[in-house]
């Protein structure tokens, strides 16, 4: 459904998304990356399970939220790919880490 | 000003305490109408945690421990006939709740108090005091740090914007009016009943509740009555949706039914400031995570602050006028705690047009006149 109009010629590096290996662009902006890799839904939703997508993509709607490198909730439209990225996808409510895990 | 309504009864303050008070009326098929203010106003109903609180209140009046105990007791009922009426669900569960004390001293101190509360309270509500183990087999995330709680089957929880919307909602289902942005300026008695001024013109009343919370305090001595109140700030954080892990009420922190978890329990004096401050921010956090450790890994996505509208001794003031006997005020800090009472045994005495000594005496601002000492 979406492409790349433009290459920018930025260096290439693999992600995971979803288990799968996708090549993209450092730098470029996550959501579109995953827009382009058939990443969908992104998530399904805490309270009635609905799937959902990107809709702002400006970080104010929070329905582009998935896992990255194992944070919960992260808004994908404010990432941009980083090298080794791992995205997982969020179904309904993430469960919290335990205490001795986790971003100190 | 030209008359620009009237009704046999007029609510003012579109809170949880005035909503309530205006469906039980409604229910009763009186004719009401509800004037709220609208959104600059000091809407402590948009800030409430949530709780339906019975452990440790009435410390000083065993009349008021009796009526929350009773109140809690009737909000099962309270909550089904208003969920079948408006459709709306109110979250309402009662697995009790845990008051939650950070060394031994506290857990001490808390004990004596509820078994003080418990021996002059008529209305029963047992509970119990458990050590750091025993507390460890009920709440498994508890922290190194928590000395025990005091744990109360009574206490339950109720999303309280989803309340204040059913009883609005019923209050109109029922036939009554709701009349937003309408701010009463200035109240007098007016024949057999009130004349209030409102930003659109007068609104005529037979009989007029008063239930603006803070606003009480400039209205009631209008009418011949009190409403000595303060404002106090509570700041408030929920965090994003976690899977749920807390099933039970606590003191401080709740697990919503949809997975967010509200951290608050600080009490200022900040006068009319609502705003949020860092460092009690910081406190509450810090307390939160000490109660519940894995909560450093859960982010919070908002945080407010609230004015609770406090009488001087933390227990309610309803009075009725003695020069305009269709006049009442109701200043009220528990209004999710109390709303049974408020659309139910409040309704019956403003019906018979009167606040009967025996229910309502403790209850009186006159007990703050130091001749009362
Ligand atoms: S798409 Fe709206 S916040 Fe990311």
């Amino acid at each position: 459904m979406f492409r790349l109009l433009e290459a920018t010629g930025r260096p290439m590096t693999a992600i995971k998304v979803d288990g799968r290996t996708v090549q993209a662009e450092i730098g470029a902006n996550l959501a579109s990356v995953l827009l382009r890799a058939g990443f969908q839904p992104f998530r399904t939703t805490p309270v009635s399970g609905e799937p959902r997508m990107p809709y702002c993509m400006m970080g104010v709607c929070f329905e582009c939220l998935a896992t990255i490198d194992g944070i919960t909730n992260c808004q994908t439209c404010l990432e941009t790919v980083r090298e080794g990225m791992v995205i997982e996808r969020q179904l309904g409510a993430s469960p919290i880490k335990p205490a001795g895990e986790g971003a100190p | 000003m030209p008359a620009v309504a009237s009704s046999d009864y007029v609510v003012i303050g579109g809170g949880i305490v005035g909503a309530a008070v205006s469906y039980g009326l409604a229910r009763a098929g009186e004719k009401v109408l509800l004037l709220d203010e609208g959104d600059i106003a000091f809407r402590a109903a948009r800030g409430n945690f949530g709780n339906v609180w019975v452990q440790g209140k009435g410390g000083t009046s065993p009349a008021y421990a009796d009526l929350t105990r009773r109140a809690a007791n009737d909000w099962a009922d309270f909550a089904r006939e208003l969920e079948e009426r408006t459709g709306q669900d109110l979250h309402f569960r009662r697995p009790g709740a845990f008051y939650i004390c950070f060394s031994s001293e506290e857990l001490q101190r808390r004990a004596e108090t509820m078994a003080r509360i418990d021996k002059s309270a008529t209305v029963a509500s047992p509970f119990e005091v458990l050590d750091r183990p025993e507390l460890a087999k009920r709440l498994p995330e508890i922290g190194q740090d928590v000395a025990g709680a005091t744990f109360c089957p009574s206490d339950g929880t109720a999303n309280p914007l989803h309340l204040l919307r059913a009883l609005i909602s019923g209050t109109i289902l029922l036939g009554g009016r709701y009349l937003p942005r309408q701010a009463a300026l200035g109240l007098r008695a007016d024949g057999q009943g009130v004349a209030i001024d409102t930003q659109a013109g007068i609104v005529n009343a037979g009989k007029v509740v008063l239930a603006a919370g803070l606003g009480n305090e400039k209205l009631a001595p209008q009418l011949g009555m009190s409403a000595p109140v303060r404002p106090v700030r509570g700041q408030i954080m929920v965090t994003e949706k976690i899977r749920p892990f807390l099933h039970f009420g606590t003191n401080f922190i709740r697990q919503t039914l949809e997975g967010g978890c509200l951290f608050g329990e600080s009490s200022e004096d900040a006068g009319m400031d609502d705003a949020t401050t860092l460092p009690v921010l910081k406190e509450t956090a810090r307390r939160a995570i000490t109660a519940f450790p894995l909560l450093r890994n859960a982010r919070v996505v908002r945080a407010w602050g609230a004015l609770r509208i406090m009488t001087r001794d933390g227990v309610p003031v309803y009075q009725q006028s003695r020069s305009c006997p269709g006049a009442f005020v109701l200043s009220v800090h528990s209004g999710v705690t109390l709303a049974p009472f408020h659309c139910g045994a409040i309704v019956e005495a403003l019906r018979a047009g009167v606040l009967d000594a025996g229910t309502f005496e403790p209850f009186s601002p006159e007990r703050f006149h130091v001749q009362a000492a």
